[in-house]
C-alpha cells in the first residue's frame, strides 16, 4: 500500500473525548491491545451504546465517526 | 485487632436479600498509595467497598485500575455515580458500572452543587425510579430529609443513604434526630454515608439505631488510614451494640450507685 493510499484508508475516531486518525480496517481488539488493555478490565461504550459482549471486540471494526468512551473502576467514596 | 460482634450480639442485616455482616463498607478513594487503601480496608473488617466509574487514561500505566489492587472475589463492589450532576448522567454510569460484570447494585448520587456536593433530590428520585426499573439494586445517596427518604423507598430504592454531613467535611453526625426518625419510619435498610470524621462520630451515628455506615475520607485522610479504620470498626461495633443494648434514661439529677444505708454511725 502507497503512502497516499494509506493516509487516503485512515478513518477518523473519538476515544475518550480525544480525536484520532487510525487505519481502516482496525478492530476495537486491536485498539484495546495497543493500549495494553485487558477486555476484561474495562467497559466500552461505542456511540453511546454499551458493548457488554466482549468476545465480539476483535471481530468489530471501528468505523470513521465513532465515538467510544472506555471506562474501568478507580477509588471513589 | 478486633473482632466482628459475635452472632449472639449481633445479627446480620439485608439488603436486597443479600446478607451482610459488616456495618461498615467503606470508599476506595484518595489514599496516598494502593497499597495504604489495602491495609486499610482489611483493618475495617468491610465486605462492601465502593468504586468510581472513569475513563481509562490510555497514556498512562494499566496500574490505575482499582482492580488491580483489589480482589473482587473477596469484597463486593458497590459502583457509584459520584460526579453526576442529572439523572441521565447518573443512568449512565450506573448502566456502565453494570456491564463490567460484577453486580447490579450502584451507589446512586445525583449531585445538585459543587459547593456542597448536596444531592439533587428531583434527579435522585427520577433516577432511582429508572434504575430500579430496570433491575438495578440502587442505594440512594441523599440528604438527611425523611420526605425524601420516604419517596426513595416508594422509587424502588433497596436501601436509603442519608448524610450525617457534607461529603468529604468529618463534621460528623449533624442531626441525629433526623437520622432517627428515617430509620423509624423506613423498611429499606438507611446506611449513613458521609460526613463521619472520626470514631466517636461513627459510634453516635450508629446509637440511632442505623444499618450501617459508609465512610472514605474519615480514613483515607486521617493521619493513620490503618489505624481509623481498626478504630472505626471498633466505633461502629461499639454504636451498633449500645443501640441494642438501650441507653438508660437521662436524668437531671444524680442517683447514688451505692447503698444509701449501712453507713458507720447509723
Amino acid at each position: 500500500m502507497t503512502q497516499t493510499a494509506a493516509q487516503r484508508a485512515a478513518i477518523t475516531v473519538t476515544v475518550n473525548g480525544d480525536e484520532r486518525s487510525i487505519p481502516a480496517g482496525r478492530t476495537l481488539g486491536d485498539l484495546l491491545r495497543e493500549h495494553d488493555l485487558d477486555p476484561r478490565m474495562v467497559v466500552v461504550e461505542r456511540n453511546r451504546e454499551i458493548l457488554r459482549d466482549r468476545e465480539r471486540f476483535d471481530r468489530l471494526t471501528l468505523e470513521d465517526g465513532d465515538a467510544l468512551e472506555i471506562v474501568h473502576f478507580v477509588g471513589g467514596g | 485487632m478486633a473482632t466482628t460482634i459475635s452472632p449472639a450480639l449481633d445479627t446480620a442485616f439485608t439488603i436486597a436479600s443479600r446478607e451482610f455482616r459488616s456495618r461498615l463498607m467503606v470508599g476506595t478513594g484518595k489514599y496516598a498509595s494502593n497499597e495504604q487503601m489495602v491495609h486499610a480496608i482489611e483493618a475495617s473488617g468491610a465486605e462492601v467497598v465502593t468504586v468510581a466509574v472513569r475513563r481509562v487514561d490510555l497514556d498512562r500505566s494499566k496500574e490505575e485500575g482499582v482492580l488491580h489492587h483489589l480482589d473482587p472475589e473477596r469484597y463486593f463492589l458497590l459502583a457509584n455515580t459520584a460526579g453526576c450532576y442529572d439523572a441521565d448522567e447518573a443512568i449512565r454510569y450506573a448502566r456502565l458500572a453494570r456491564a463490567a460484570g460484577f453486580n447490579e447494585w450502584v451507589k446512586l448520587e445525583v449531585i445538585g452543587d459543587r459547593e456542597t456536593l448536596l444531592p439533587d433530590v428531583a434527579g435522585l428520585l427520577e433516577a432511582t425510579r429508572t434504575l430500579a426499573a430496570e433491575g438495578f439494586v440502587v442505594l440512594a445517596y441523599t440528604n438527611d430529609d425523611l420526605i425524601t427518604a420516604l419517596r426513595l423507598e416508594d422509587a424502588g430504592a433497596a436501601a436509603v443513604m442519608p448524610l450525617a454531613s457534607p461529603i468529604g467535611s468529618g463534621l460528623g453526625l449533624m442531626n441525629p434526630y433526623a437520622i432517627r426518625t428515617i430509620k423509624h419510619r423506613l423498611s429499606v435498610p438507611v446506611i449513613v454515608d458521609a460526613g463521619v470524621g472520626t470514631a466517636s462520630d461513627a459510634c453516635l451515628t450508629m446509637e440511632q439505631g442505623v444499618d450501617g455506615i459508609l465512610m472514605n475520607t474519615a480514613l483515607a485522610a486521617a493521619d493513620d488510614p490503618v489505624r481509623m479504620a481498626a478504630a472505626m470498626r471498633l466505633g461502629v461495633d461499639a454504636g451498633r451494640l449500645a443501640y441494642l443494648a438501650g441507653r438508660m434514661p437521662r436524668r437531671e439529677v444524680a442517683v447514688p450507685s451505692s447503698p444509701t444505708s449501712g453507713m458507720l454511725g447509723e
